[in-house]
């Protein structure tokens, strides 16, 4: 049994442990972003975000500084790029994204072929979480307990700039300074998730478990657990796959979580496809009846 | 008592005129319909009064005060269009959001603080509703909800926009008769409303404005027929120019 054999490599292989608890913390921090990520509509700057991150971690590597310095750097730059753009322009914010992100990421290839040093591209592109340094797994751990704790902290600001910027701004709430707080945070989980699942599809650890649990309730709450409980669930799911065939962590871990999206497309009790049309169905055939 | 003072307001959208030297001052305990032409800038004005958008010059005060010491005397109840209405979160949990500025930071709504979102809830006819998503509800009732949501703020002042646009009439009664209610504690409401029609039953006071002050004072002394054609005058001759016949 495949299964049995792997909880043996788990026991037995400390790299398999790492990679685990790389991804389920993973999983949680994409999980509880993401939220906001795909409520306030900016699911495509998620992607940007990511993207951007490449240059900043290829200078962090020229210097040799810790790449989350440069990567949080660059991202930043990058969303405030975006924002100075579209405000300032006819320019549209989707258009905005799709410039100053593509810039950046073919200005990070260019560097990291320059510098072909130790960062293995494909490995930051695609991620490696079976490779994971037991440094980048305390990184990511920081990262988490600094994203929740944000996140816990300030949970009625977020909800409610969210939700109604402006209520908020007639609260007093700095939307704008809450907007970059948000973007400091994906830049931050981005870097913690290129060992798991790379830059290229860090944005669906963001936005899909999201997006699936989004389908399930009408609570904020609610949904920031379920997002995070089916990152989880994918991010071991994606590990066994990975580790047991020898796939990419990456698409392992994004196509567990695609799967999940569409069983609650399907049959999530409210918003399912299936159950609407079952509902739909015996209106019509009661009002045939009568 | 000087609920509200402005004097010689001015305001611009990238270098076009929206409001043009605006002054007026309402007592407490007033409801005042700020009244105009499509393009008048009515929106704007409230805006401005909220410090939502950047006034170009002149003065806006709340009780003696500038609008940034005068935040949490004033609850907004904007258009009804500005909001997600797919966003994950119920009726009641709505209302709760008017009772966030009075916890300030860090601090979360307790049992309390839900009562009493309920309270306000039960205040507008809606309490039945506490646990329906914001977007099952139909217009008139979702704009009930951010009166009560207003009302949880427990301000001195409120400032609508447009809250009669396309909702039922017992709704529109509903909300005209807490506003009234408020109006009596002592409270100044400030709505922004587009057509004349019940501007004299609903207002005690009417700011009738076309970028510029046309008329400012009592409902009825403002909706006087001279008056309506120079706020309207625009708009008339541009219906004269199509042909349509006015008398």
């Amino acid at each position: 049994m495949n299964l049995i054999s792997f909880f043996d490599a788990i026991i037995q292989y400390s790299f398999l442990q790492k990679a685990l608890v790389t991804s389920v913390m993973v999983g949680i921090i994409c999980g509880v972003i993401g939220c906001f990520i795909i409520l306030r509509g900016i699911s495509l700057m998620g992607d940007a975000i990511s993207h951007a991150v490449l240059p900043g971690v290829a200078v962090s590597y020229m210097f040799g500084i810790n790449i989350f310095y440069g990567a949080v750097f660059t991202g930043l730059l990058t969303a405030i790029g975006i924002g100075y753009i579209s405000q300032n322009s006819r320019i549209k914010h989707d258009t905005s994204i799709g410039i100053m992100f593509s810039a950046a990421f073919a200005l990070g290839i260019i560097l990291i072929t320059i510098m072909q040093s130790s960062a293995d591209l494909y490995h930051i592109l695609f991620g490696n979480v079976l490779a994971v340094p037991v440094a980048e797994m305390w990184m990511t751990f920081i990262v988490g307990v600094i994203v929740l704790t944000t996140v816990f902290l300030f949970y009625k600001e977020l909800l409610v700039t969210t939700f109604d910027p402006t209520i908020a701004a007639t609260f007093g709430l700095p939307n704008k300074l809450i907007h970059y707080m948000l973007m400091i945070l994906l830049t931050m989980t981005t870097v913690a998730s290129l060992q798991t699942v790379g830059i290229i599809l860090v944005v669906a650890m963001l936005i899909t478990p999201a997006a699936t649990a989004y389908l399930l309730t009408n609570k904020l709450w609610v949904m920031i657990m379920l997002s995070s409980g089916f990152g989880v669930t994918s991010s071991i799911v994606g590990v066994y796959y990975s580790y047991t065939y020898n796939l990419s962590s990456g698409s392992t871990i994004v196509l567990v979580a695609t799967i999940l999206f569409f069983i609650a497309f399907f049959f999530s009790p409210k918003q399912g496809i299936l159950w609407k049309s079952i509902r739909a169905r015996k209106h019509r055939s009661q009002l045939a009846n009568n | 008592m000087t609920a509200i003072n402005v004097k010689g307001l001015y305001v611009s959208y990238f270098g076009n005129e929206a409001i043009n030297n605006i002054s007026f001052q309402t007592n407490t305990g007033t409801i005042l319909g700020i009244i105009g032409p499509n393009g008048a800038g009515k929106s704007t004005l409230l805006k401005s009064l909220l410090s939502l958008i950047p006034t170009d010059r002149g003065v806006i005060e709340y009780y003696g005060k500038p609008v940034k010491e005068t935040r949490n005397k004033i609850a907004y109840v904007p258009q009804r269009s500005d909001i997600d209405w797919d966003f994950p979160i119920t009726v009641l949990d709505t209302v709760v959001i008017g009772t966030y500025p009075k916890l300030g930071l860090f601090k979360r709504p307790k049992q309390k603080d839900r009562e009493w979102a309920y309270h306000c809830l039960e205040k507008v006819g809606m309490s039945d509703f506490g646990k329906r998503q914001i977007g099952e509800l139909s217009g008139g009732q979702q704009q009930r909800v951010f009166l009560a949501r207003a009302l949880a703020q427990e301000t001195e002042m409120l400032f609508l926009d447009e809250p009669f646009v396309g909702i039922d009439a017992s709704s529109e009664q509903t909300i005209i008769t807490i506003l009234r209610e408020l109006r009596n504690l002592g409270k100044t409401i400030v709505i922004v409303h587009h057509d004349l029609n019940k501007a004299a039953s609903y207002f005690d006071e009417i700011l009738l404005i076309n970028k510029e002050l046309v008329s400012y004072g009592k409902a009825q002394d403002v909706l006087k027929p001279n008056n309506i054609t120079k706020a309207y005058s625009g708009q008339l001759s541009f219906l004269k120019e199509l042909g349509v016949n006015l008398s």
